[in-house]
């Protein structure tokens, strides 16, 4: 039905030669496969395309300069500290950085190394602090990479941790980065 | 003699009608479809789980990629005009009428305000070459040197301009509120160069903003 210039199946019947009609049909398949073909493309690139986007809230600055930062008071048990190293490492703190409850242990990013970390202590500090949730502490260092920070956001929102913030490295917490090893170019 | 014969069904069907729908719905995706502008900085994002899409407009980019070089761009042409102007006041560089009508089709840039001009002079397709574009100055002041810092302030200001506009000559205009800053950084870039840009965001106040990462699937 829909081909152009269908043999007519019986050739030569009483020697004449017919001329075929031309017209009508053309096979519109391939036309149609590659119609879908170019559809899906278009349809998958323009949803696709959109990047995500991770909304970050950092606390108001204080402009003030000489005026010392208020340092942060936060109840050592239920505080994590977490410094982005290099070579893809986070060092952990649980407690005080001079004075740790536990720590500093050095783990990978993942679901093997820092989302267990985080899922234990998320159980673990209600237990002890009455209640009140964890606070986590993430502080970059200068050779951790945008991948690590953005690891670590997304890992605060599998793990589903409210209170994160993101703050200033002190050189006390680098070096707890260079005695670990995790201090490298 | 009388021999009933069976007739056979057709194999083929007839494709015009799917074939007339099939085009119409492809020629719409290719009308909807933004051609993608080269971008004068490409950038492998990290991956992420997060689901919230960008929106396509009223949104102020800054991509820093390639050893802490800074771009920025804004999604909306009126915008971009407008902030030009802001800017051109403020370093007292005077630019043409052809300068505004290509900066208005410019997705982003990283050259300094002195360079400006001469990045706008040059062809399309010769300021995507490597070493044409350096990035915009950036440093942790709020001086004139840290060229980002008023890139961003006035694009915001122009944003809010143009949508106070829109929005009293238009009825059915909604405002989208205050300019989005989205901050694309390459996955490998350190985190100083990083910091610098937030920094210079919340400088001004601008203390949300967004990472634009890549898609990844829930581990689980």
């Amino acid at each position: 039905m829909a081909e152009l210039n269908q043999d007519s199946g019986k050739k030569g019947k009483g020697g004449k030669v017919r001329s075929k009609k031309n017209g009508g049909k053309v096979d519109l398949t391939a036309m149609v496969d590659l119609a879908f073909l170019l559809i899906t493309f278009f349809m998958l690139t323009t949803s696709l395309n959109k990047p995500q986007a991770m909304d970050v809230a950092m606390p108001d600055k204080n402009k003030v300069k000489d005026e010392p930062q208020p340092d942060l008071l936060t109840a050592d048990n239920r505080s994590l500290t977490l410094l982005l190293g290099s070579d893809n490492k986070v060092s952990v703190i649980y407690g005080q950085v001079k004075n740790p409850i536990e720590g500093p242990t050095t783990v990978g990013y993942g679901a093997d190394g820092i989302r267990k970390v985080l899922l234990e202590k998320k159980a673990y500090v209600p237990r002890v602090a009455g209640g009140k949730d964890l606070i986590v502490i993430i502080r970059p260092s200068d050779k951790s990479t945008q991948r690590n920070l953005v690891d670590i956001l997304d890992e605060m929102k599998i793990v589903d941790i409210k209170r994160y913030m993101i703050a200033k490295i002190s050189p006390e917490e680098v070096e707890v980065l260079k005695r670990d090893n995790i201090y490298n170019d | 003699m009388g021999k009933a014969k069976v007739k056979r069904a057709s194999t083929s069907i007839d494709m015009t009608a799917m074939c007339d729908v099939s085009f119409l719905l492809l020629t719409f995706f290719v009308l909807t479809a933004t051609a993608r502008q080269p971008e004068a900085l490409t950038v492998d994002t990290p991956a992420s789980t997060t689901k919230d899409k960008l929106p396509d407009s009223n949104v102020g980019m800054i991509t820093i990629g390639d050893g802490g070089k800074v771009f920025f761009g804004t999604t909306d042409q009126q915008v971009r005009v407008k902030a030009l102007e802001r800017m051109s006041a403020k370093y007292g560089i005077g630019f043409s009428q052809e300068d505004y009508d290509h900066f208005k089709l410019m997705e982003n840039f990283g050259v300094p305000m002195s360079k400006l001009k001469g990045l706008l002079a040059l062809e399309g397709s010769k300021r995507t070459d490597k070493g044409v574009q350096t990035g915009i100055p950036i440093d942790s002041t709020e001086n004139t040197s840290n060229e980002l810092y008023y890139w961003v302030q006035n694009t915001r200001l122009a944003a809010e301009e143009v949508n106070k506009e829109k929005e009293s000559s238009d009825k059915n205009f909604v405002h989208p509120g205050p300019l989005k800053i989205a901050i694309k950084a390459d996955a490998n870039e350190k985190y100083p160069s990083v910091n610098q840009v937030i920094e210079t965001l919340r400088n001004q106040k601008q203390n949300k903003f967004s990472f634009i990462t890549g898609m990844r699937a829930e581990e689980k």
